[in-house]
């Protein structure tokens, strides 16, 4: 009896520990990671994790706000929620003058895009107007909602393809000098609800084809609704979106649609897609992260694409995807893909994904699992666009990530209705009707930013306050782009209603980088698809010219490499799409390398 | 030439026991709530990948059945059955999600530990998987929220779901306490789609989800920790729903779970105390018919 009592005694004083220990946990986390929370210091910035950030829009004369669309009154309740994308960034040489360019997107029916002039002297110029690419906004064609460049005449130039909810547009590039709308001739439908694309050689011709991934379904006009009933009819397995196009680039200015020949039939709702080579086939596979349901990935053999996302891994946990990067994180020369998702406290958890190859497999059995939170970048609020780029040119590929939903009212949440009808049955969501109006409520707004340092020893440290990332627009599309040619990694963020912000990078001058600057003749001319894979210091790291990657998105094409301190850099291998493999031995560092792809 | 063929031998008289089939198909009542529970889980992993980690969902039920053997054996001197414990464990596993795996461990000790430390009168007074995740849900919001995957918000596994519940429950004799709840959740849905503007739509649908089946067929229905006439129960139930659209109305988003909490244990709090009335009155009658 008395035995009993006394652990009675015991087991409450460890159940009262028990429930102390949540609260005890936090209070230990936030002190260990306390570091986010140091607002920016640069020389302790700089000494401590080798960079910091300087936010220089306005004294680079980038004055650029993002507009959102009205879209049909019977969509006003839930209007903030609906009309929340089209800030998207993509980075471009468009008059080959060495200096990279920034296009950014507008959504306000009316509104003007922006393309915004490298001038060399650290500001930039809006010149898309002159150039013919700012109106493309005009009532009743639909509004933006990314671009990406391509060369898909390999005449030099860097041509635009605009998506948007509504009118897709391709724009030939005439020697940098301006711009002809060429979407008929081209073969482009005639509307798309599309939020990603990229230009990617699928089938080795040396012509770049093109994927874009609908959203909405095409046949919705959204700004003249027949039907209210637009919403996905699940949040975990929707498949009422929009159409997947492949176009076939046949060498004449016209394009072929072989989406169903290729093998690309899904309906889900695509946000975001990034093409690699993930097998060594010479070939990129395709990966297109969804929202409400599971990624795809889609293994290419160069004529078909083969749906393999179960068998991978990737495809089975349904959640809200919204960006999609590849990165050789832990320079074992083998991608790992990053995709976003939401999370917010106390109401959803779903985590961002990142998926890495498992060890042993490769080839046709190659399988991935998700090691987001071993590594540390799982939990990044409403996430969206994410990019991996070596920030402070240590070696390892860094990660920068924005989000926030939307922000209005800061002390009113959307979220418990947003969760009420979440858990609905399809014949309720699927009408937008039968949501709860925002009034004015913010949803996962306010949030801050994540900027992930890899440590080089499988972690990933979030120090975005540390190094002056502190903003919390909302934030869409982020690029990485090394805009004045200094040898560090510039980010270029698109905020939805929000300013365009460009955080100009400075880094220790102790770590050494190099930069490869393609150009493909057999391959195409943009060498989207090149590869360039690293030696130094006994390590390798693999990147790959991307035509598109991150959520409405497009890095500089130029490949930057960090290395740390004192690196002994053996030799860079570039496969070129064609098949061929160039050896540069012991490049010198510090350096931007342009390389001609040989006869 | 076989025991066939030899004839039969009158046995004695005995008490007719079921075949041995019948037998085998009925189930200790205890075992069905288990076994309907595990289908759930089983079904909703391989048709909609319902658990992102086997592994947490494992680590919450071992946890549970550990913490109710160890606690099991200590306080009553002997090992309990683990019906139970594996109901808490898996309720756990499936309906929180974290990214971290602590508190999946903790949030099934902490419900089995309830059990033995939150007592009045010998009977603990909160349902263990309720007391654990609201508790969790309270305590760590920035690292628990709860199930968010909805069987793909599609009809045929819900109506399902509730099909085979509700036959297991009406076997149990506990169907009238979903009733009422299921009927009061709706009458109180439309009123709130009155006072708030919300179409009803919104209102009704929390109902149709995997968090809702769970809560409504394993929570409110657990006979531990509810009171127990079937009248009391009917009012119990009323009471938890009425809760949790006071709770709704101040957009509490996990107002199921609060409601059953504050409610739950003040219901058999009354019925304690309602007991213990009655019973010197009932002691008092005794002696006096005793005595006359």
């Amino acid at each position: 009896m008395k035995q009993t009592r006394t652990a009675r005694i015991i087991v409450s004083i460890l159940f009262v520990a028990m429930l102390a220990a949540p609260v005890l946990i936090k209070w230990a986390a936030v002190r260990h990671g306390g570091s986010d929370k140091a607002k920016l210091d640069a020389q302790t910035a700089l000494a401590r994790h080798g960079f910091y950030f300087e936010e220089v829009s306005r004294s680079a004369g980038v004055k650029f706000v993002h507009q959102a669309p009205t879209l049909d009154p019977q969509l006003a309740p839930i209007m903030p929620q609906v009309a929340s994308m089209g800030a998207s960034v993509s980075i471009v040489d468009f008059d080959r003058d060495g200096w990279p360019d920034i296009y950014v997107t507008n959504s306000g029916e009316g509104s003007k895009n922006a393309l915004y002039h490298n001038l060399h002297d650290g500001t930039f110029k809006d010149v898309a107007e002159e150039m013919g690419i700012a109106d493309v906004n005009r009532a009743g064609t639909g509004v933006s909602m990314g671009a990406v460049w391509g060369d898909y005449d390999n005449d030099g130039y860097e041509d635009l393809l605009l998506i948007k909810w509504g009118r897709p547009e391709l724009f030939h590039n005439e020697g940098g000098h301006g711009f002809t709308r060429v979407t008929e001739l081209a073969g482009l439908p005639s509307w798309v609800n599309a939020n990603t694309a990229l230009w990617f050689d699928y089938d080795g011709d040396g012509l770049l084809d093109v994927f874009i991934g609908g959203y909405y379904s095409e046949d919705v006009d959204l700004w003249h609704l027949n039907t209210t009933q637009i919403m996905p009819d699940s949040f975990e397995y929707a498949k009422n979106g929009g159409r997947k196009y492949l176009f076939h680039n046949l060498g004449n200015g016209k394009f072929e649609e072989v989406s169903a020949q290729a093998g690309i039939n899904s309906r889900r709702w695509a946000l975001a897609s990034a093409a690699a080579d993930l097998r060594g086939t010479g070939h990129p596979d395709l990966f297109i992260a969804n929202d409400y349901g599971v990624s795809e990935l889609y293994f290419n053999d160069g004529k078909h694409f083969h749906d393999v996302s179960a068998q991978t891994g990737v495809g089975f946990s349904p959640k809200s995807g919204m960006n999609a990067a590849f990165g050789d994180i832990l320079n074992d020369g083998r991608y790992a893909v990053y995709v976003s998702n939401i999370s917010e406290d106390g109401v959803l958890i779903q985590g961002n994904n990142l998926w890495l190859p498992k060890e042993g497999t490769s080839g046709e059995g190659l399988k991935f699992e998700n090691l987001a939170r071993d590594l540390g970048v799982e939990l990044g609020g409403w996430s969206f666009g994410a990019q991996f780029g070596d920030l402070n040119n240590d070696g390892n590929l860094d990660l920068y990530l924005t989000n926030g939903y939307v922000s209005l009212d800061r002390n009113r949440s959307y979220w418990y209705d947003f969760s009420k009808i979440a858990g609905g049955n399809s014949i309720i969501i699927i009408d937008a009707k039968n949501w709860p109006a925002m009034q004015g409520r913010s949803l996962s707004g306010y949030q801050q930013k994540r900027v992930w340092v890899n440590d080089g020893a499988g972690k990933f440290i979030n120090v975005a306050q540390a190094v002056g990332v502190t903003d919390t627009y909302d934030g869409r599309a982020v690029a990485l782009v090394d805009l004045w040619n200094r040898g560090v990694l510039d980010a270029v963020v698109a905020n939805q209603k929000g300013p365009l912000l460009i955080y100009k990078n400075t880094v220790t001058a102790e770590n050494k980088w190099i930069e490869f600057a393609l150009e493909g003749t057999a391959s195409n001319r943009s060498a989207i698809g090149a590869e360039v894979t690293l030696y130094w210091n006994g390590q390798q790291q693999r990147q790959e010219v991307s035509g598109g990657s991150g959520f409405a998105a497009q890095n500089d094409h130029r490949l930057h490499f960090g290395m740390g301190k004192d690196p002994r850099l053996e030799k860079a291998v570039i496969r070129w799409p064609s098949g061929k493999i160039q050896t540069l031995d012991h490049p010198a560092v510090n350096q931007i390398l342009k390389i001609k792809e040989p006869a | 030439m076989s025991e066939q063929t030899t004839a039969p031998v009158a046995p004695p008289a005995r008490p007719v026991e079921p075949a041995a089939w019948k037998r085998w198909l009925s189930l200790d009542n205890r075992y069905i709530a288990p076994i309907f529970i595990t289908c759930i889980l089983v079904g909703g992993h391989l048709s909609f990948g319902m658990l992102e980690s086997y592994q947490k969902t494992a680590l919450a039920i071992m946890a549970s059945v550990l913490a109710d053997l160890v606690l099991g054996r200590v306080f009553f001197g002997k090992w309990p059955n683990l019906a139970s414990a594996y109901i808490t464990g898996i309720s756990v596993g499936i309906l929180v999600r974290s990214p971290a795996f602590w508190p999946y461990v903790l949030c099934s000790v902490l419900s089995i530990t309830s059990k033995y430390v939150l007592r009045v009168k010998g009977r603990h007074i909160w349902n263990p998987s309720n007391f654990g995740i609201s508790a969790m849900l309270f305590l760590a919001p920035e690292t628990v929220a709860t199930l968010s995957i909805q069987w793909g918000n599609y009809l045929l596994p819900m109506m399902v779901i509730w099909a085979l519940g509700s036959v297991i429950i009406w076997r149990l004799r506990r169907f009238h306490i979903t009733g009422i709840y299921v009927l009061s959740f709706i009458a109180f849905a439309f009123l709130r789609s009155y006072i708030t503007g919300s179409p009803w739509q919104s209102e009704i649908a929390p109902l149709t989800g995997p968090m809702y089946q769970l809560f409504i067929f394993f929570m409110i229905t657990d006979p531990k920790t509810t009171v127990r006439s079937k009248r009391g129960q009917c009012i119990v139930v009323f009471l938890v729903a009425f809760a949790e659209f006071l709770l709704r109305l101040h957009q509490v988003v996990y107002a199921p779970f609060y409601a059953l909490f504050i409610v739950g244990p003040a219901a058999m709090l009354v019925e304690m105390w309602m007991d213990s009335r009655c019973a010197p009155a009932a002691s008092m009658g005794a002696s006096a018919g005793a005595s006359a």
